[in-house]
Parts: structure tokens; C-alpha cells; sequence
């Protein structure tokens, strides 16, 4: 009797896994790679339900390729080398056909040996510092010269500003940035004594002496702003000192690359109001596409969320990977990575995006002015689309150097004067 | 308009009182506003908006793009309509709305139920709108370019205004804009004005003014008037005087003039160096109390009674919750929340401390190591629940209007109010510590069992009790910091994990089981690692203060003040 119950336990557990490998073989699988826990699940959760929201769309319009869209969701916890794990996980284990995924790019960093290794796609849809294009990964977010350049030309010829603070979260995304920044203002005649750079720990919270210092800095009869990669819940503390020691945006104006919507939903906004926010999309922004899609995102995500940068990335990179594998017809990423480049999809600002040989985008860039109800003023806005730029034109090791992904180049890392691809070094 | 409606400056609205009886007359210009408005909506351009009436220049408003608006602020500051005041002083606030049915501008006066709906003022004829639904007014936009170009115009109506604070307002702000007719109306204003506080303020302006002119007698006056003046317009104007060109040529041809603001620049210099290290040591101390604050109660559990308690940075970080939960219970009084919190955070620590004691650390006693390993599990837990209850994104605490802003002791020294009343009150939860370990039968007992637990048990005292007490005295204070830090950090689940390294760190420096080891080490902490940063850097400065620690433990490894006697065995 015993026996019998078990026979039919196992023939049934075994049906089970059967269906389900049956299942598996009707559906193109769907890597999220999100930080759901640890310092970055604030900002990181938000674009793990994007993704989310994508793939149920998609399949309510009827799959992809005749498929289903089958999303794998893995928590990488805030935690840099969890992400190269989760990813190979993702890639061997679960065989995914395409990773959305990461938000600092120290996970980027850490995710990019596996996914060449494995030969994966990555779709990384963050504002970052450039340096960088692989052949298994998408940039959908800005490069230096879609938000930090435009940003500095704006308050250069509006504000007038003379003397600039360079100040940001010590790790790679800033540094890098603060780099190419002082080598851009060093080029159009600003001199060194005129460029204050400073860097704080991640979480900073005292920021007393360096507001003071740039309160200092700025009181020397130039118009002054301060460029901020403050990166992190670090910004809160920083505009509130800010305030308290009464520098407000019309004497100093702070310019911001990591604050975005998501980061002003539910934060006092009060000492915020005037400073600006440099992005290449806002969720005030009026069109149509984007009224449309901020009400599908209520509705699925719930009525106070707000959008933001980062999902409009996410947004562009779903839509693109959807067209491209609909045109290579096949999600095998040699075919799908060929078929992205010169693919276009529209942004949510009423304009058209385009996957370029770098890997790297072309979007409008706009500055905006943080207003009481958290949201942004648009102020200022570029006529046409900025095509995104790997390697940087101001940095002296890489002002030769380009990324393009169609033959006969080919290569991540090419440089033009010596006609050498060097291939990524991370 | 009854007394329930000022909730604004009182003066704003003395004004609207007046000119409310004027509303009749303005009742005939609003028809006629009305009826112009089809044909101003057609030629919007800003050319045309010298010649035009108020009524015409606000209805444009609506409808006008940011650039617009500027020229219409500047047609709207030369009419000198005394309604252009109520209007600049709304749209600087960002309380200037337009109904969307009919494009009529309104201030909003007061909020209705929470923000949906609002008690408003129509511009023009200044009548009440009882209520108005948010749904229905859009706000008329402003931008940084704006709000200057605002708080200038409100400086030139409101520098002959009977409050005196708004005439030094006024002042102060026309003080970074001082064109040919403001220095006209400034010197007209000194005349006329009898506070000698503001009328040193306008001299001051007037003299900044001379030393922005070309006239180089003039320039050398003032220079000579302005002696030893830290106003940062000081500063700029002298710097513009010795500026160089791209020769290294200075532009003034003067010698003596260049002398003059050379020496005048070294005098400030000076000056604002001392000044700075005012301000460095009141930073020193504000780092300081925050230390003491998050070692205090450590220095209780861990120094006193010999727990290693690695969740005391969640004991913080519950008294910080705490703070918010008081605050969404009582949203209408912000003030008031934060030190009703004080003693709220101290019940919920300490029973949350004696929970922890009674349930954990009891049965660990002597094994510091499995204490250290069940209490670092113990604040795992104890994040991940209020991650779970309160979501992982921070939770907004306000600080109340108390304890914003700056104390202005001169223009080179300003002390923080949030941070000057922390210093204060880690001063007050010290001494009140101090108190009870010296002056109660608790202290006694505690005293008594972590100097020799067997006699005091002899002697008749419940080790047991006064173990328990002691952590939740110890854990309590521990959510009384949490308070002030909610207001100095954000309040989220990582909280604790900032602060616990830090609050070790005192401790140990300062010698275990010494309450004033614990305050001379963390204010000299703070001290000396706000004096390293501007020459570090911060992140190089905190690595700096721990090799020093490290360093200074070697040589001396039981802290500044170590425990003498049998006792300390």
C-alpha cells in the first residue's frame, strides 16, 4: 500500500516537472537582475516592476515570436559580487535570452566578465560614466555627454556660472565623471583655482564643513553652482544643510545627476525647491506617449507612484529588444545584438530614440528645476537628440578611441589613430 | 474675510483689507479686463506689455511661457500698483494659481481639507473664493530667474514698508542688485529711516554701491567706510577692483587704489580666518554630540554592565522611527512632535532593550562571544521587520520650524539651530545620565553589581532586576539619540549600521565603564576629524581618526580613562 503511494507521488512529481519542462521550451525567459533588499532596493525595485509591467503588456498582446515572455526574477541584494553570481545563475541555470538589470555601476562592473564569458545580453538602463561598450551590453541610460556636459554648458551660458564644485559619492561613477567635467571646463578656459572638487563617503551625513566651504568658495563675487554625482539617500542630509546655512538655489545653484523623481517621492522638498536636475527624461514632461504610459504605470503599480529617468530606459530597452528580436526572429543574442543597431523606438518625450554602433543611445537631454510637489520644471532642453558617446572626446587617454559594433570594426575599444582594437579592460 | 483667513503676514493683508474697499472701483477695469482679454491672448508678445493696465498684464499670465513672464514681471514693477506687491509676494512662494475655467489669477490663502481644496483671492478684484477645488487651478510656473527678479521688485515696494524686518529684507536683497535707481531709492531711504540697525545696513549698501562705481576718490572712501566689513559684497567688490587680465596686468591703473583694497582684502581675509575656526570647532563639537549621543547608551550596556551589544545601532534606529510614527499621529504639530518623541522613544527602547535582555542576553552571561554573534542576528532581525512594516525607502521626518535656519552671529559666523540644539541636548541626556548612575538606588545597584556581582547579590540587590534595568536605561537613551539623529540623518532601515562602529569607537577610546571618558572622547573625536577634513578630505579624514584610534589603543589599550582599582580586574 505504502509503496503504491509513493509509485504514484513520484509518477506524479515527475508529470509535474515534465509539464513544466514543456512549459519552459514555449517561453523566452526574461532575466531581472534588480537589487530587492540592501542599500540601492529604494531605487533599483522600481525598474524591477517596469520590467514587470513590460513583460505582461507584451504578453497580453500575444508574446513574442508566438511565445510567452517569462520573466526570472533574482534578488542580487545590493551586494556587488552577488550580481556576477546571480548572472551566471541566470544565464546556465535558468537560460534567460536577455537580462534587464543593475544600477551602480560597480554591479555593471561585476556582471560584465560573466555575461562576455557566457556570451549573455544585458540591457542596463542607468545614467553612467562612459568608458565603456560591450558587445553583450545595451546603454540605455545617459553617457557623460547626455547629461553632465549639457548640464554644465546650461548653467555656463544661462546662469553665467564662473566657479564650479565638483561634488559626488567616492566610487567610480563620480570620479570618472568629475574627470571628464574638470577636463571639459579646463578646455573652455576655466581656470583650476576656479574648480572645487570634494568627495564624501556613500550615506554621508555631515556635511556641515564642506557646505561651509562651498558657501566660502562662493562668496568670492562670481556666480557659483555646484555640480553634484551625490549619489543616494546622501543627497537629503545635503540639501538640508544646504538650506540651513542659507545657501539657497538662487545664490548656488546645485545641479543633480542622481536625483530624479523617485528619489523626491515622499522627502520634504521645501529646502529643494529652485535646484536643478539634469536627465533625459521628466515625468512633467507633456506628450502623449507619456501621459499614456504614467497611466498604465499607476494602474499597475499604483496610483501615488511616480516615473522616472531610469524607467524611461528601461521602457526604450524592452521596446527595442522586442523589435529586434521580432526582425533577427530568433532571441539568439549573436542575431539580436546585430539586429539592435539602427533599431528605433519611441521615448516617452514625444521624440524618437536610436540604438547606435556604440551600443549607446540617442536622446534628448533636459534640465529641470525641482518644484514644492517633487516633481520638475523642464528649463532648458537640447533642440535635437544627443547621440551617445562611450568614449570620452575630453579625457586624453580616451579622446581616440570609439566603439563600433558593425563590421568590419567591430570593437568596443578602437582606436582610430593606431588602428588597434584593444578589447574591454574592466 | 474674517480672522480665520490670515494666515499669511499680517501686513499682506492689512494691505488687502484696504484695497478691498477699492474693489468696487476695480469691479468696472475687471469687465473691461475680461473683455480684453480675447484680443490680449492674440498679441502676447512682450513689446507690447509697456503700455498695457495690470488687469492686462495679469490676464496674460495664464498662458505666458517662463520668458514671458519675466518681461510681464517688469511691466507689472513699473505700473507701481500697490496689488503687484500681493501678487510678486504669492508667485515667489509658489502660491500663485490661475482657474483653468476661466484663466481668473487667484492667490491661495488657505488649505481645505489636507490640500484638496483652498480658500483663494482673485488678483484683481481681491474677492474671496470660499473654496476652490485643487483639480481645477493650475499653478502659473516660476523659476530660479524668477524668484530673483521677484524678491528685487518686492525689495523696491517693501523698502518703505512699516515693518522694519521687511525694510532690512528689502535692503539685504537690493544689495546684490545695486543698478542707478536702486542706489536713487536706497540713498532717498536713508533719509527717511529713523532704525539705526537698517539705516547701517543702507549705508553699507550705499557704500558697496561706491565701490562698485569707477570713480576711483569714491572707491577709496568707501574702502576706508567699509573697514574690517565681513558682507560677502564686500569681498566680491574688492576682488573685482584688484582683478587681472590675461596679461596678469591689474585693470585699475590706480596704485594706491590697488594698495587700499589689497590691504582691506587682507584685513577680511583674517578676519574670516578666525572666524572659520569658530565655525570649525562648533562643527567639531556638533560631531561630537552625535557621537555621544549614539555611544551614551552604549556606554552603559558596554561599558557599565560588559554587553557587547551589536544591535544598539537599531535601538537608535527604532527611537528615530519612533520620532516619525509621533509625527504621523500628529501632522498638524510638528513642533510640538518632536519633543513629545523624546520620552515616547525612551519607553519603546527601553522595553524593546529589556525585551532583548530578558530574552537573549540572560542566558549568555560571560560568553561575549555568543553575544556578540546572537545580538549582531538579533539586528539583522530587527531591520528586516521594520523594512517589512515601513517599507525599505526612508521615512520623511520634518524638523520643526525651530530648528531650521542659521543663529547670524556676524556674515563670517553662523551657527546651525538643529545643530546647535543637539550639542545642547546631548549635554542635558549627559548630566541626566550622570545623575541617576550617581544619585538614585538604581545607579547604586548598578554600580554595585558591575563591581562585583557576588557581594551585591549577598547584600540582598536582585542582580537579575538590575541587570534588566540597566539595559533598558542603557537601550532607552540609546532611542532618545535616535530622536535627534532623525532629525541630523535619514531615518531608514540602515540607520543603526552608521552609527555603530562610531558609537564602539568611543567608547572604547574613552575607556570602558567611564561616562566622562565617553564625553571627553567623543567631542575630541569630533574636533579632530572636522579640523583633518578640509585638509583631507572626508573620506581620508575618517580613515585617519580610526589609525589614530588604532594607534592610541595600542599604546594604551584600556582608553583615556581607564577603571583603577580591584574593580576594573
Amino acid at each position: 500500500m505504502k509503496l503504491k503511494t509513493l509509485f504514484i507521488a513520484t509518477a506524479a512529481t515527475m508529470s509535474l516537472t515534465l509539464s513544466n519542462v514543456l512549459l519552459a521550451g514555449e517561453t523566452i525567459k526574461v532575466g531581472v537582475l534588480h537589487s530587492l533588499s540592501g542599500t540601492m532596493a529604494i531605487s533599483e525595485t522600481t525598474l524591477k516592476d517596469t520590467v514587470l509591467m513590460m513583460i505582461d503588456e507584451q504578453n497580453k498582446k500575444g508574446g513574442l515570436l508566438g511565445k510567452k515572455l517569462e520573466p526570472v526574477v533574482v534578488d542580487p541584494a545590493s551586494n556587488w559580487p552577488l550580481f556576477a553570481e546571480k548572472t551566471r545563475e541566470l544565464i546556465t541555470k535558468d537560460d534567460v535570452d536577455v537580462i534587464f538589470g543593475c544600477w551602480t555601476s560597480v554591479s555593471r562592473k561585476s556582471v560584465l566578465p560573466v555575461i562576455e564569458e557566457l556570451n549573455g545580453l544585458l540591457f542596463y538602463p542607468v545614467q553612467y560614466e562612459g568608458e565603456e561598450s560591450s558587445k553583450n551590453v545595451f546603454y540605455t541610460g545617459a553617457a557623460p555627454n547626455q547629461q553632465a556636459i549639457p548640464a554644465v554648458d546650461y548653467l555656463m551660458d544661462e546662469i553665467g556660472v564662473k566657479r564650479w564644485v565638483l561634488a559626488g559619492t567616492d566610487y567610480v561613477y563620480p570620479r570618472t565623471t568629475n574627470k571628464i567635467l574638470e577636463a571639459y571646463l579646463e578646455a573652455k578656459g576655466v581656470d583650476k583655482k576656479d574648480i572645487m572638487i570634494s568627495y564624501t563617503p556613500f550615506g554621508h551625513s555631515d556635511w556641515q564643513g564642506i557646505v561651509s566651504d562651498i558657501k566660502k568658495f562662493g562668496s568670492e563675487g562670481k556666480q557659483t553652482a555646484v555640480v553634484s554625482t551625490v549619489n543616494g539617500d546622501a543627497n537629503v542630509p545635503f540639501y538640508k544643510e544646504l538650506a540651513n546655512q542659507g545657501v539657497s538655489a538662487e545664490d548656488i545653484p546645485v545641479v543633480a545627476f542622481s536625483v530624479g523623481e523617485e528619489e523626491l517621492s515622499g522627502l520634504d522638498t521645501a529646502p529643494l525647491v529652485g535646484h536643478l536636475a539634469a536627465w533625459n527624461y521628466f515625468q512633467s514632461v507633456e506628450a502623449d506617449v507619456n501621459e499614456d504610459f504614467i497611466k498604465r504605470w499607476q494602474a499597475f503599480a499604483g496610483k501615488e507612484r511616480v516615473t522616472n529617468d531610469p524607467m524611461e530606459a528601461t521602457y526604450i530597452g524592452f521596446n527595442m529588444w522586442t523589435a529586434a528580436v521580432e526582425k533577427a526572429g530568433t532571441t539568439d543574442v549573436d542575431a539580436v545584438e546585430q539586429a539592435m543597431i539602427g533599431i528605433t523606438s519611441p521615448n516617452l518625450t514625444g521624440g524618437i530614440a536610436v540604438m547606435n554602433k556604440n551600443h549607446h543611445l540617442s536622446k534628448p537631454v533636459f534640465i529641470g528645476e525641482i518644484q514644492e510637489d517633487g516633481q520638475f520644471e523642464v528649463v532648458w532642453k537640447t533642440e535635437s537628440v544627443v547621440p551617445g558617446d562611450a568614449w570620452s572626446d575630453y579625457l586624453p587617454g580616451s579622446k581616440d578611441i570609439i566603439a563600433d559594433w558593425t563590421a568590419p570594426i567591430k570593437c568596443g575599444n578602437y582606436n582610430v589613430k593606431t588602428e588597434k582594437c584593444s578589447g574591454q579592460n574592466f | 474675510m474674517c480672522a480665520q483667513h490670515i494666515y499669511k503676514s499680517e501686513f499682506m493683508y492689512t494691505v488687502l483689507f484696504k484695497l478691498k474697499k477699492l474693489a468696487v472701483f476695480f469691479l468696472l477695469t475687471l469687465f473691461v479686463a475680461i473683455s480684453s482679454r480675447a484680443q490680449t491672448s492674440d498679441i502676447q508678445t512682450a513689446e507690447t506689455s509697456d503700455s498695457l493696465t495690470f488687469e492686462q498684464l495679469v490676464a496674460q499670465m495664464p498662458s505666458a511661457k517662463l520668458n514671458d513672464l519675466s518681461e510681464i514681471i517688469n511691466a507689472l514693477e513699473l505700473l507701481s500698483d500697490d496689488r503687484s506687491l500681493v501678487l510678486f509676494e504669492f508667485m515667489l512662494e509658489g502660491k500663485l494659481y490661475f482657474i483653468e475655467a476661466d484663466n481668473a489669477v487667484i492667490t491661495l490663502n488657505e488649505e481645505l481639507n489636507g490640500g484638496e481644496a483652498y480658500v483663494a483671492t482673485n488678483v484683481i478684484d481681491l474677492s474671496i473664493i470660499a473654496r476652490i477645488n485643487d483639480d481645477e487651478i493650475k499653478k502659473i510656473r516660476v523659476n530660479n530667474k524668477l524668484r530673483i527678479q521677484l524678491r528685487k521688485a518686492i525689495a523696491k515696494f517693501t523698502l518703505f514698508s512699516k515693518n522694519p524686518e521687511r525694510r532690512k529684507t528689502a535692503v539685504e536683497n537690493l544689495m546684490s542688485n545695486l543698478t542707478l535707481d536702486n542706489i536713487a531709492l536706497l540713498q532717498e531711504a536713508t533719509a527717511s529711516e529713523k532704525n539705526t540697525a537698517i539705516k547701517n545696513k543702507i549705508e553699507l549698501a550705499l557704500n558697496i554701491a561706491a565701490l562698485q562705481s569707477k570713480n576711483i576718490d569714491e572707491q577709496k572712501l568707501a574702502i576706508k567706510a567699509l573697514d574690517g566689513e565681513l558682507h560677502p559684497e564686500v569681498r566680491g567688490a574688492l576682488n573685482a577692483i584688484i582683478e587681472k587680465d590675461s596679461d596678469g596686468n591689474y585693470l585699475t591703473q590706480d596704485k594706491q587704489l590697488i594698495q587700499l583694497a589689497e590691504a582691506a582684502l587682507k584685513k577680511i581675509d583674517s578676519k574670516l580666518e578666525f572666524y572659520g575656526f569658530l565655525e570649525r570647532l562648533f562643527f567639531g563639537l556638533s560631531l561630537g554630540s552625535v557621537l555621544l549621543l549614539a555611544a551614551i547608551g552604549l556606554s552603559i550596556t558596554f561599558g557599565v554592565m560588559g554587553v557587547i551589544n551589536m544591535a544598539h545601532g537599531e535601538l537608535l534606529m527604532l527611537g528615530a522611527y519612533t520620532t516619525y510614527m509621533i509625527q504621523t499621529l500628529m501632522p498638524n504639530y510638528i513642533g510640538v512632535s518632536v519633543l513629545i518623541a523624546i520620552p515616547a522613544a525612551f519607553i519603546v527602547c527601553a522595553l524593546v532593550g529589556i525585551a532583548i535582555e530578558r530574552g537573549i542576553i540572560q542566558f549568555l552571561k560571560g560568553r561575549p562571544l555568543e553575544t556578540l554573534l546572537a545580538t549582531f542576528g538579533l539586528s539583522l532581525i530587527l531591520q528586516q521587520t521594520v523594512r517589512s512594516i515601513f517599507s525599505p525607502l526612508n521615512r520623511q521626518v520634518s524638523t520643526p520650524d525651530w530648528m531650521a535656519g542659521a543663529l547670524q552671529i556676524n556674515p563670517g559666523l553662523s551657527l546651525t539651530y538643529n545643530r546647535l540644539y543637539i550639542i545642547i541636548f546631548s549635554l542635558m541626556v549627559f548630566v541626566a545620565l550622570l545623575l541617576v548612575m550617581k544619585k538614585t538606588s538604581l545607579g547604586l545597584y548598578v554600580r554595585a553589581v558591575s563591581q562585583n556581582r557576588d557581594m551585591a547579590k549577598a547584600v540582598g540587590i536582585k542582580s537579575d532586576w538590575v541587570d534588566a534595568m540597566t539595559f533598558g536605561l542603557g537601550s532607552g537613551i540609546a532611542g532618545v539619540a535616535g530622536v535627534a539623529l532623525s532629525q541630523l540623518t535619514n531615518v531608514g532601515p540602515n540607520l543603526g549600521q552608521s552609527y555603530i562602529i562610531d558609537s564602539f569607537m568611543v567608547v572604547v577610546f574613552g575607556g570602558v565603564g567611564n561616562l566622562w571618558g565617553t564625553l571627553v572622547a567623543a567631542f575630541s573625536l569630533g574636533v579632530f576629524g572636522k579640523f583633518l577634513e578640509p585638509l583631507t578630505g572626508t573620506v581620508l579624514a575618517q580613515i585617519f581618526v580610526l589609525i589614530f584610534i588604532v594607534l592610541f589603543i595600542q599604546k594604551r589599550p584600556r582608553g583615556l580613562f581607564p577603571q583603577k582599582g580591584r574593580s576594573a580586574e
